[in-house]
């Protein structure tokens, strides 16, 4: 531990924060709108009438100006990887390379190709080949998602591959299971939907400012009907696969579990907490302290959302650190013992290797493989810096949640009143319309704070340790690419929110409807 | 079917696949190019907004080029992209930076309240258009001067300069500078020299092609300097040679004249590329009238097939093709960078729809261009830049 350069480590982190989590303001839009976009436009085409025309424009013209940024804000991510994490592209390049590969054969051409007829089709190309363009711009932005979420998953959950000692490097061996891993299929389906209901809250909340201004009624009206009813589907589906990936979490990441939950002492019958003030968060150091200065709770259902079953134990922090034979967890300690097993006998299996002794490198090589599992664990001494930040996780995991919730009901509440009542006049519904657009960026944004910080310090679980996946770099030039993204990437949102909001001023000042 | 290959084969086959991918984005760098021609060739607001919309039209299937070029090298030659890119670090990240100005700067430029101005948004075209494309056609160069780097028995690589990649292009020191530099400047001309092309090829509008056509031979002679320069330069010197069977790296006298002749295939594609390069200058130049537009195929094509040829010779027939100068046996092969067979078989079938892909880009990009643009569509249009 002490051969790392820790300024570097966290700057590395930082850096990648950063840019991931601009990039992800804008994704998400970008995700849900091509879709909302080409159903307007398939309306359109079905009936011919102008209104739709005008409304599909509307809308496809402020997705254009999300997508120009969101391209902007992914371009550095992909080359990150090799920039600021060199050590991790060796490490896994030979699985992690593979997707982001097909990403660019598969989905951003298609994209791209169809974007630019998307944009520039109208009287140029038949109005069915332009429909097709507009389907074809949504799958290519999805399959997008879907090749990096792939990637993403199986650095939470690593499958599909073997160690070579001789290439250092982890290879892979079934693509299917890769690909079809439950964490990348949860993953995946997950965040689309979360993203879906993002735009759709987006289409809902920018229509409800329309109607609190009372300009071009009609537009309005139409444009939140597709946003609720999409946004309606989306959010069961997202409510659905949430779940789910709570589950995968329990599965494979126990430690982002108990850290998602603020659990430190395991139970059976473990209760949600629904909503909890962490008092003074507990350190590491001492892990017993009273965690929770108020919390609500339902009984029980902590242990049936991890395992379908009232009665599971659900594991703390402290289990896992220290062991607990009763439910047969391996300690903190144990595992460190072993990972430091398997760096010491890979290094002994290169040297006899080197020097010719086969005799001996068969025997090191199976010590190594025996203890491989727990490979990473031998790069820490103190069990309890394997522990994630536990109040960010928790904090971050209940936001997303509650706000889930919140959006769920929403959609229902609108499209009753679209239905039933004149939405028109609740002007405390559009208030609360407009009001959810910056807590659905909240709740994405929370949503990959609990996936990302609650892994850490893993980059690749259980196998690769954050700290030693970075580059060999001199920290400064960190330091110096991270301030000039912060600078660049604010200034363009800044540009980017200007300028959507001059487009949404303009339009709602057109007369007719 | 690719299970029966051999792993050498698969290696040979993805080298190709990424070199392709290369070739082709310096053609589609004519994008980049005529960024950097839009206040010589527009002398009016109108004419500055056909270009750029000519260019608007185009600028994310060169962007997305790159990015596939990057992704297929981490999937393919892991090494290389960790290596390479977490070496040199500052050249890689002034690109990276020239590309997300350009990302936003087409959709925003004529945009109300943009908040920066459309000045800015043009020379943040502008600026791309230049280090794009000079930092791009460097960092090849490097392919054949090589880098200062060395890797350990775990593969971890570390960059032996301070200067993290910076002194590829600015340490005059060395020999090896001039020949990255000509690269790049090479591809900066020819870019205009494309761009000059497409132009006449997809806008009607007598003052812009008037213009076009003069850039197109005051780029094509500097472009021609450059690339000779370069060419007689790795002709002459030393090129980074390995034995197969021993894996040691070695320098060898005209290595790379010696890899045009032993691989004669190469050696044909590479004389077709430049012959139809300079053959599409004369006609967009000399018989602008009757066949101009076209010029951009053939040498479009011809850049292609060129740019293809360099990178095979950079390595196959045993060729080292991202050279250590600080640590020779630390030099990176298509053998030792690779990924591993199976990764290689999958991505191998996943290669197959690059073919349909090719076929989609090219259906869409002459539907879009079937009516050439015209200043009266510039004033309707409701997506124009
Ligand atoms: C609008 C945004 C949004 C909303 C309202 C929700 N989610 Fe979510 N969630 C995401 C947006 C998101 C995300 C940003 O898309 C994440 C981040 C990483 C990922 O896989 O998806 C995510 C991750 C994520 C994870 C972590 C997966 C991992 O660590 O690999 C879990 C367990 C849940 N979600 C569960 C839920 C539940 C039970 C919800 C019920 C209300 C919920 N999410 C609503
Ligand atoms: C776009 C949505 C994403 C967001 C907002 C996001 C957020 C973050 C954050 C906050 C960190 C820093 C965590 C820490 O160091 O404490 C991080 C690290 C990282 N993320 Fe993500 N992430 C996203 C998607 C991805 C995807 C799709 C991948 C891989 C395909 C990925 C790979 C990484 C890597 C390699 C690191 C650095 C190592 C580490 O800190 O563990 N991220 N991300
Ligand atoms: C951290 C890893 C990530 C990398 C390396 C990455 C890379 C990129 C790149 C290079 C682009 C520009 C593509 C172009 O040329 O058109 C891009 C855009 C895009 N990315 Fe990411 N991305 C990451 C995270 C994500 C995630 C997590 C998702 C979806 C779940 C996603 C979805 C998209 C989409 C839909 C686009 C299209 C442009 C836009 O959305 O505005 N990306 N990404």
């Amino acid at each position: 531990m002490e051969n790392f350069d820790l300024a570097l480590v966290d700057w590395s982190r930082a850096q990648f924060a950063l840019t991931a989590m601009y990039h992800w303001i804008f994704v998400p839009l970008t995700l849900g709108t091509s879709f909302i976009v080409a159903i307007m436009m398939s309306l359109y085409v079905r009936t011919g009438d102008e209104l739709w025309k005008k409304i599909t424009k509307f809308w496809m013209t402020l997705f254009g100006i999300n997508f120009a940024i969101g391209v902007a804000t992914g371009i550095i991510l992909e080359f990150e990887f090799g920039t600021n994490w060199s050590n991790y592209s060796w490490f896994v390049g030979d699985i992690f390379g593979a997707p982001l590969a097909i990403e660019g054969i598969l989905a951003f051409f298609l994209e791209s190709t169809f974007i630019a007829i998307l944009f520039f089709g109208w009287g140029r190309v038949s109005k069915k080949f332009h429909l097709l363009s507009a389907w074809l711009v949504a799958i290519g932005s999805n399959l997008s998602a879907l090749w990096i979420l792939v990637a993403n998953a199986w650095m939470q959950n690593p499958v599909g591959m073997i160690f070579n000692p001789d290439t250092a490097r982890n290879e892979m061996n079934n693509f299917w299971d890769v690909l079809f891993s439950p964490t990348a299929i949860n993953k995946f389906l997950h965040t689309i939907t979360s993203a879906y209901v993002l735009s759709a809250i987006f289409v809902v909340g920018v229509s409800a400012w329309f109607l609190l201004k009372n300009r071009r009624v009609i537009f309005a009206k139409k444009s939140m009907l597709i946003g609720a009813v999409f946004g309606l589907l989306s959010a069961i589906f997202m409510l659905m696969t949430g779940d789910e990936s709570a589950r995968t979490v329990f599965r494979d990441q126990p430690m982002k579990f108990a850290a998602m939950e603020g659990l430190y002492n395991g139970e059976q019958n473990a209760p949600l907490v629904v909503v909890g003030f962490m008092q003074r968060a507990p350190t590491v150091e001492n892990p017993k302290r009273a965690d929770f200065a108020f919390k609500i709770e339902i009984p029980n259902l902590l242990s049936y959302m991890a395992a379908l079953d009232p009665n599971a134990f659900v594991p703390g922090i402290n289990d896992l650190v220290r062991g607990n034979e009763e439910y047969g967890i391996v300690s903190y300690y144990e595992r460190i013992k072993q990972g430091k097993i398997a760096i010491t006998a890979l290094g002994n299996y290169k040297n006899a290797k080197e020097a010719g002794d086969k005799n001996l490198a068969s025997i090191e090589l199976e010590k190594f493989r025996a203890n491989f599992k727990y490979f990473g664990y031998g790069y820490y001494n103190n069990p309890y810096n394997i522990v994630p930040n536990v109040p960010v996780t928790f904090y971050a995991f209940h936001t997303m949640v509650g706000l889930g919730t919140l959006f769920f009901l929403l959609f229902i509440v609108i499209i009753y009143f679209l239905f039933k009542k004149d939405i028109h006049k609740a002007r405390w519904l559009n208030y609360i319309a407009l009001w959810a657009i910056p807590l659905a960026y909240i709740a994405q944004q929370a949503g990959w704070i609990v996936a990302e910080f609650g892994r850490q310090p893993w980059v690749v679980q259980d196998l690769m340790p954050t700290l030693s996946a970075v580059s060999n770099i001199d920290h400064k030039s960190v330091i110096t690419t991270f301030v000039i993204f912060a600078i660049t990437f604010t200034t363009l949102l800044i540009a980017e929110i200007k300028i959507m909001l001059a487009q949404i001023v303009k339009e709602s000042k057109i007369k007719e409807d | 079917m690719f299970e029966n290959l051999s792993y050498l084969t698969l290696q040979h086959y993805w080298w190709a696949v990424v070199s392709l991918l290369g070739a082709i984005l310096v053609f589609m760098l004519f994008v980049q190019g005529g960024q950097t021609l839009i206040y010589t060739l527009g002398k009016t607001d109108l004419q500055r907004k056909i270009i750029i919309n000519a260019l608007g039209r185009k600028w994310d299937l060169t962007f997305t080029t790159l990015v596939t070029f990057g992704g297929a090298a981490f999937a393919s030659f892991p090494l290389f992209y960790a290596t390479s890119f977490g070496g040199a670090y500052w050249v890689w990240m002034l690109i990276l930076f020239a590309f997300i100005f350009q990302a936003v700067s087409y959709e925003y430029r004529s945009k109300p309240n943009n908040f920066l101005g459309s000045r800015t948004y043009e020379t943040f075209l502008f600026i791309n258009g230049l280090l794009g494309t000079i930092l791009i056609g460097t960092a090849v160069g490097t392919f054949f001067t090589g880098s200062e780097f060395s890797i350990n028995n775990m593969n971890s690589s570390t960059w032996e300069t301070p200067y993290r990649g910076l002194e590829l292009a600015f340490n005059f020191m060395r020999y090896g500078t001039f020949v990255n530099l000509s690269l790049g400047l090479t591809v900066f001309f020819l870019s205009r020299v494309l761009a000059s092309m497409y132009f006449i090829n997809s806008i009607d509008d007598t003052a812009i092609l008037m213009r076009a056509k003069k850039q197109l031979m005051t780029n094509a002679i500097p472009f021609l300097a450059f690339f000779l320069f370069f060419l007689a330069s790795i002709i002459i010197i030393d090129g980074f040679a390995y034995n197969p069977i021993s894996g040691k790296v070695s320098l060898e006298a005209h290595k790379y004249l010696y890899n045009l002749w032993e691989m004669p295939a190469v050696g044909i594609i590479f004389l077709t590329g430049v012959v139809a390069v300079i053959f599409g200058i004369i006609k967009g130049y000399f018989y602008f009238e009757k066949c101009g537009d076209k010029a951009i195929w053939i040498t479009g094509g011809g850049t292609i097939l060129t740019v293809f040829a360099l990178f095979l010779i950079a390595g196959f027939n045993n060729t080292c093709f991202y050279p250590s100068t600080y640590d020779l046996q630390s030099s990176l092969t298509i053998q030792n960078a690779s990924s591993s067979n199976y990764t290689l078989v999958a991505m191998s079938y996943v290669s197959l729809i690059v073919p349909f892909v090719i076929a989609y880009i090219w259906y869409a990009w002459s539907a879009l261009n079937k009516k050439k643009i015209t200043e009266d569509e510039m004033e309707k249009d409701t997506h124009a830049y």
